[in-house]
């Protein structure tokens, strides 16, 4: 991945991997001690491992279009929030792939109504976090993951986050 | 991930251990059809007692698996399913199409 997108921020983690579908474990056991650590609760902690392996997965599947070898970057970090007088505590992950740019109109996510198998890895990923951003980084794609530790699921974000 | 096929009375009980994702879930789905389709198994029972995480690969698989069932008239059912598991179905919207139940003497006994 170009240095010019290397982010410049110290981060708790940061993880560089290959689009190896078998790595995806290696994510879930990276971020389950870290997210402990943040204060999450158990069940906290799997919607963040869910949305993470899922998006990683849809980078595998969609971007890479299968290919093994192309990289991926992941990098998480505290984020605090105030709402009505209270500190609340964050993550922040953000992950990176070189593959190309995404219309974020044009995802896959079909109507939950239909039985059928595929498409609901964007509905886990929207489901489990409190909020999902893809914007294009220069030659990158890059999703801001946030969740905080007493949110409520599907709560967009509509509060300041400071860093 | 491993599977493995086991008899019991008339169903057929596939045993899974290990973590479900998109690195192996063709496999459970392969394993779901052969006993559904192929073999023509008039109830498969999926053991899911020995997964961590299934993501949504997996639920695919099972989504086809359930979807095979309905075709061939033969029963699909669920057990052992740990809160991740259920979360992910649940948050899918399908825990409730499948048979779910806790453990293998009710699966059976249903």
């Amino acid at each position: 991945m170009k240095k010019s997108a290397k982010l410049t921020r110290a981060f708790l983690l940061k993880l560089e991997l290959r689009s190896h579908p078998t790595l995806l474990c290696v994510i879930r056991g990276a971020l389950g001690p870290l997210m402990e650590m943040l204060g999450f609760s158990a069940e906290h902690n799997r919607e963040i491992i869910r949305a993470v392996d899922e998006a990683v997965s849809n980078i595998m599947r969609h971007s890479y279009r299968g290919r093994l070898d192309q990289p991926i970057e992941v990098y998480c970090n505290r984020l605090q929030r105030r709402t009505n007088g209270e500190t609340e505590q964050g993550v922040e992950i953000l992950l990176f792939d070189c593959g190309p740019a995404v219309d974020p109109t044009k995802l896959p996510a079909r109507p939950l109504d239909e039985i059928r198998p595929g498409g609901l890895g964007l509905h886990i990923i929207r489901g489990s976090m409190d909020s999902v951003q893809y914007k294009r980084a220069g030659r990158l794609n890059q999703l801001r993951l946030v969740k905080y530790a007493r949110s409520s699921k599907g709560d967009c974000g509509s509060v300041e986050e400071k860093p | 991930m491993k599977i493995s096929a086991r008899r019991v009375d008339t169903a057929t009980i596939l045993d899974v251990s290990g973590n479900i994702d998109m690195s192996n879930s063709p496999e459970v789905r392969k394993a779901l059809l052969r006993e559904l389709r192929e073999k023509g198994v008039s109830r498969v029972v999926l053991n899911l007692t020995g997964v961590g995480y299934i993501d949504s690969s997996g639920v695919a698989s099972l989504v086809e698996g359930l979807k095979a069932s309905r075709e061939s008239g033969s029963r699909f059912i669920l057990f052992g399913l740990n809160d991740s598991a259920r979360e992910v179905l649940k948050i899918s919207r399908l825990l409730k199409l499948f048979e779910v139940y806790d453990d293998e003497t009710q699966a059976i006994a249903s």
